[in-house]
């Protein structure tokens, strides 16, 4: 069965490049667009990889990785945080907080797919 | 989906979080701003910039760069938003938008052009007074890994995990998965710490391992498997010098990732959907075609006697009004806010204030009022022109309005409401409004209007809409390049929409626009020519009338004219633009339709009988039989008969249409 990913980004272009990279290698996407519908759709239906941007409206990206990472269901739930150079600070949080691993924007879809496998196994 | 839709997505997003940039931009400048207006404003740029990076417009993620510099530093206050500071964003928002707006078409900005802005916000951020900045330059393209040479025949890595790495959600047993893609791996368990079952942690990493890969690869290779968990285990990674296989240690593995949970009730999360526009059109097309049936259905079912089928009737009463709704929603899926296209016009006004001298207030209300797709994106011209000729020719100078009595800061009010069916937007100036005896005098010399005309206010303020009445006089680097308000009509009718202007002079103007919401159902008033049905357009209707026999002239070789109110206007029989036998030929014994054309004036229609206005849905020919002159389309009218709709513009283009009102109203002068 297709390994299923939820990308959480504020912005819809990142959104898409996401699934659109991952859903050519196989991946099943979803999509939120902030921490909060994030999480609401985990409740719903749970993923394999968590692949979430830092920079959000409503809730941001290490309040998202806290909140799972607070779920006992969520425990073992890889993770990605997607950066930029910029978000340094905020990466070094979010990997305090219980991020699995990182990406740089602009990023190379091989890459992606690449680390999503790894972490997806 | 490919390439070219994310691009396209892309560029559609940044649209919008440009739109959302300057509204946060004019709260910070009304002093409207909260808590979140700053971050909004961050997170805008910045994700303009992080999508401009993944399809590498590096001018704009240059300047993305430092505009988002500043605003971190303004958002956690090392510097305070001086009017300055703000206005040097909205400069720098501005060439965004254009750098943008460039790559979309493909095209660059001049070299150079954004320089000084960087400069700019660069010289802002690194200000003595400011922290020095801490933020990294752009992502550079990934760099290709270093050394790409391979060292010795493989490598020996010591990997002893901490907790920590299972905190994070990292699984050595992915981790030996993935050494083992790169190729033949041995893999051996050191146990020695692992502790009596009582003394166990659960939580606790007990385990570590001696991973051989015999393998020629780059150390970055190898290195890259565990960038995410160096900080969370005890690493070493060596080159393999002689080749060692052990084969005969205990090849073991981590328990398997807990497998996720199992299934649950389907997702209820989503709160919108995005949908191809072409799959609504077939909706709405689908909808059309209920709407037409139904007609059918009812007009059938008025023949049926109560007594045969006592149902029928409340039946198809509760099928229209679900039906109604059915439309309504459908219709209501295509509709957009007008924000995305009145959202444009702050910077437009700004930047033609400073060009013109002139110090103006835009106050735009109303911009959530939603309209049909199609009609928001081509407001955009003819709102863009209104409020070029407001600016222009409508506002005074400071000065001149000070002389006037007027405030020195001119008002110009854009606003949207519904009313019943139609969109109204409103552009209103407090300037010096419609000069009618210039107007009078201009449209005299041009020859629009007889020489001896005597028009009313409402009249003369209607004829800046004609064609040709735009003069080198009126023509300035601002608002004209010969287009007239005639195009502005002209596409503002291709909505099925209607402009009018109110004017009072000294005071200033407010022009009207009337939009349908929809293009797929259109106002109609249905004629029958012979024994055929037509329908016009009611927007594009001015009134009608049946002549008097003294008031219809035959200009020779033209055609016959319609003498009305001191103008003259051509007549265009239907009956012979389309070959209707048994029509009426004399115009004084049927119903002249006028009509206003954006490229011929006025033109009367005659037809024999006005049959009654109604809903028509739209139905394309173009598909089947290519554009026809004179037709806009066809629609199917409730008798089940097809009814073709014309499209008045076309029709005056007809060789048998004669004359213009312009030709029409020389030859007739003439002739008197």
């Amino acid at each position: 069965m297709a390994k299923r990913v939820m990308t959480v980004d504020d912005s819809r272009t990142m959104r898409e490049m996401v699934s659109f990279t991952l859903r050519k290698a196989g991946f099943e996407v979803s999509e939120a667009e902030d921490g909060q519908k994030a999480l609401s759709a985990l409740q719903a239906k749970p993923v394999d990889v968590v692949i979430t941007d830092l920079n959000m409206p409503v809730m941001d990206g290490v309040a998202l990785i806290r909140a799972l990472r607070a779920d006992p269901k969520c425990r073992s739930l890889p993770i990605l945080m997607l950066t930029t150079e910029s978000d340094s600070g905020k990466k070094l949080e979010g990997k305090n907080a219980g991020a699995t691993g990182w990406l740089v924007k602009p990023f190379d879809p091989e890459k992606l797919v690449d680390v999503v496998k790894r972490v997806a196994g | 989906m490919g390439f070219d839709h994310l691009r396209a997505t892309y560029f559609e997003e940044s649209g919008e979080l440009l739109e959302s940039a300057y509204a946060q931009l004019s709260a910070l400048a009304e002093d409207r701003a909260d808590g979140d207006t700053m971050h909004a404003l961050f997170r805008a740029i910045h994700s303009i910039k992080g999508g401009g990076g993944a399809f590498g417009f590096t001018r704009l993620v240059g300047l993305a760069h430092v505009m988002e510099t500043l605003l971190d530093r303004l958002r956690d206050g090392a510097l305070e938003g001086t009017p300055e500071r703000m206005a040097l964003l909205l400069k720098a928002t501005d060439a965004l938008a254009d750098l943008l707006a460039a790559e979309q078409r493909d095209e660059a900005m001049p070299a150079g052009f954004e320089d000084g802005l960087i400069a700019a916000l660069a010289a802002v951020v690194e200000a003595p007074g400011a922290a020095a900045p801490t933020m990294a330059a752009p992502a550079a393209p990934a760099a290709p890994a270093a050394a790409a040479v391979p060292e010795g025949t493989g490598w020996r890595i010591e990997f002893r995990p901490h907790a920590a790495l299972f905190r994070h959600a990292n699984e050595p047993l992915l981790l030996i998965r993935a050494l083992r893609a790169l190729g033949p791996l041995t893999v051996s368990a050191a146990l020695d710490r692992l502790p009596g079952l009582e003394a166990l942690e659960p939580e606790d990493a007990y385990l570590a391992w001696t991973l051989v890969l015999a393998a020629p690869l780059p150390r970055a290779a190898v290195e890259e498997i565990f960038e995410f968990v160096v900080d969370d285990c005890d690493l070493s990674i060596d080159p393999l010098v002689p080749a060692v296989v052990q084969d005969d240690a205990p090849v073991m593995a981590a328990a398997a990732v807990a497998a996720p949970a199992g299934a649950r009730p389907e997702p209820t999360a989503a709160q919108s959907v995005r949908v191809d526009v072409a799959k609504v059109d077939r909706l709405v097309n689908l909808v059309g075609e209920l709407v037409i049936n139904q007609a059918m259905l009812l007009q059938l079912g008025s023949t049926v006697p109560p007594e045969v089928c006592p149902g029928l009737v409340a039946g198809l009463e509760t099928l229209s009004q679900h039906l109604r709704e059915l439309q309504e929603g459908v219709m209501a899926i295509r509709t957009q806010p007008v924000k995305s296209v009145f959202s444009r016009m702050p910077r437009l006004v700004r930047e033609l204030a400073a060009q013109l001298g002139k110090d103006v207030r835009l106050v735009v209300t109303g911009e959530a009022t939603e309209i049909d797709k199609t009609v928001v994106e081509q407001l955009a011209d003819p709102l863009t022109h209104l409020l070029r000729n407001a600016l222009d020719h409508g506002l005074e100078t400071p000065e001149a309005r000070e002389a006037a009595g007027k405030p020195r800061q001119g008002t110009v009010h854009l606003s949207a409401e519904q009313r019943g069916g139609r969109i109204l937007i409103e552009l209103s100036d407090d300037g010096r409004g419609i000069d009618r005896a210039r107007v009078l005098a201009r449209a005299k010399e041009r020859g629009i209007v007889a020489p001896d005309a005597v028009l009313s206010d409402g009249e003369i303020d209607e004829l800046i809409f004609m064609p040709g009445f735009s003069t080198a006089a009126a023509v300035s680097s601002v608002s004209g390049r010969g287009v007239g308000m005639d195009v502005v009509r002209r596409n503002i009718q291709s909505l099925g929409g209607r402009i009018a202007v109110e004017s009072r002079f000294g005071e200033g103007s407010r022009f009207v626009l009337s939009l349908p919401l929809t293009l797929a159902v259109m106002d109609g008033l249905v004629v029958s020519v012979g024994r055929e049905a037509y329908i016009l357009p009611i927007a594009a209707i001015v009134e009608s009338l049946r002549p008097r026999p003294q008031d219809i002239d035959e200009v020779v070789g033209r055609g016959q004219v319609l003498s009305i109110r001191g103008a003259y206007i051509p007549l265009l029989p239907l009956h012979r633009a389309f070959g209707v036998a048994d029509a009426v030929l004399d115009p004084s014994r049927g119903i002249v339709v006028i009509v206003e054309t954006d490229n011929a004036g006025r033109v009367g229609l005659l037809v024999d009988d006005l049959v009654g206005q109604q809903q028509v849905v739209v139905k394309s020919m173009e598909a089947n039989y290519g554009t026809i002159a004179g037709i806009g389309g066809a629609t199917i009218l409730g008798n089940g008969r097809v009814a073709l709709i014309l499209d008045v513009a076309g029709l005056a283009t007809l060789p048998q249409a004669g004359a213009s009102a312009r030709h029409a109203t020389a030859a007739a002068v003439a002739l008197h």
